[in-house]
């Protein structure tokens, strides 16, 4: 194979990763690195680095369109910013502690775990109770735009949040994935923000996040051009299909195959990792 | 009054935001293309190996390294480009958040905000 063929196959998969992604709502970031490693045996290292950066191609992407339509909250954007960027440092630093089979173990156990995440129910939560100290000195209430007009929210367990946004972070710079849905976990199961708020806002998190642990990425050779290259732009294009056509789709079959299918790749990473084959 | 200025404020700071990121990530996406099929122009024939990792060269890795590489004029160096650009785009929305928190005189959040884009340079220029 030579590299104009491996570059358009690669084009291709992460068009069909960004697509896929998109249209459940799932991001595509999470099936690059397996993609990559298990179908064209790329290094783990140089995935992480490609997957990295489609991350913060498609968060930036989507969030712009997302700011716009007013679900994302800045402020609790911001605030839990502070908790994934330095998960996000510490998280790239450990790359280098952590060995290539170590790293393929915890990412199955991530992707099995992601799958059972977005496959639950999420009720949105009608709230009674007196609001949140911590959240209203921080200024985390807001509203959000709902079919009969504005509807406003009251944040709560802040510090709980924070922390699952910590470890979000950490996952994030040591897999390289966009870790959105725990990101979302933190924000609508233990902050109770309404789940369209912590979605929009996740992403709008996630490109921050990644940011943090791509300067270090960089700089430890972990981002090769020509194979970031690719997976970039596939996976962006494939986002921007998928949101021009999810309007008129039905995403509950799809949602259902992807998360199979990320089982599936999540089971195979596991075995490799604990096979030592990397 | 002071409600009415932030929630327009506010409102403003979005829109921008939103402009900002989509031009950073189509910017960068142009000069990826460009460089990427400048790469497949002079190296198709090659064979790819990214089995084993290798780390890259000096003029891939680091701000300065990537900036004096694309002096190199090849392919790689100008994606390598591209993608630094992708990566300063969220870093430039931190940085303008600070900007409009400060014209929201709230303090708090200029703190917050200026916590993580010393983060994101850390991450950049630290050891």
């Amino acid at each position: 194979m030579n590299v104009l063929l491996f570059t358009l196959l690669i084009w291709i998969c992460s068009l069909g990763a960004g697509l896929l992604g998109s249209l459940t709502g799932l991001g595509g970031g999470v099936i690059i690195v397996p993609l990559l490693v298990l179908a064209f045996k790329v290094n783990i290292h140089y995935a992480a680095g490609a997957s990295l950066i489609s991350v913060i191609a498609t968060s930036s992407g989507a969030a712009a369109a997302y700011v716009k339509e007013g679900y994302s909250n800045v402020r609790i954007g911001m605030f839990l910013e502070v908790a994934t960027t330095l998960g996000a440092l510490f998280g790239a630093y450990l790359v280098a502690k952590v060995s290539p089979s170590g790293i393929a173990i915890i990412f199955g156990l991530v992707l099995i775990f992601s799958a059972y995440l977005s496959l639950r129910k999420m009720p949105d939560i009608i709230d009674t109770r007196p609001p949140d100290r911590l959240a209203e000195r921080l200024r985390l209430n807001g509203d959000y735009p709902t079919a009969k007009g504005l509807k406003k929210y009251t944040v709560r367990r802040v510090p709980i949040g924070f922390l699952v946004c910590n470890c979000a972070g950490i996952l994030s710079g040591l897999l390289g994935i966009g870790s959105g849905a725990l990101k979302v976990l933190g924000m609508d199961q233990a902050m109770e923000v309404p789940f369209k708020v912590s979605t929009a806002t996740s992403n709008f998190m996630i490109g921050v996040t990644a940011a943090a642990s791509a300067g270090i990425y960089f700089r430890r050779g972990y981002v090769d051009p020509a194979l970031a290259m690719p997976v970039m732009l596939g996976v962006l294009f494939g986002a921007f299909i998928g949101a021009r056509i999810l309007p008129g789709a039905t995403t509950k079959y799809l949602r259902v195959l992807f998360s199979a299918t990320i089982v599936i790749l999540g089971i195979e990473m596991l075995a490799k990792g604990l096979a030592g084959k990397l | 009054m002071a409600e009415a200025r932030n929630q327009w404020n506010d409102e403003r700071m979005d829109r921008i935001i939103s402009v900002l990121l989509r031009t950073g990530v189509i910017l960068s996406s142009i000069v990826v293309l460009i460089g990427g099929i400048w790469y497949l122009a002079e190296s198709w024939r090659l064979a790819p190996d990214y089995h084993t990792f290798r780390g890259e060269p000096s003029n891939l890795n680091g701000l300065r390294g990537i900036a004096k590489g694309l002096f190199s004029w090849r392919g790689r160096n100008w994606i390598q480009f591209g993608l630094v650009m992708l990566v300063a785009t969220p870093l430039a929305r931190v940085a303008f958040s600070v900007f409009a928190f400060f014209k929201e005189r709230d303090w708090l959040y200029v703190a917050l905000t200026l916590l993580v884009l010393s983060v994101l340079m850390f991450s950049f220029i630290g050891r």
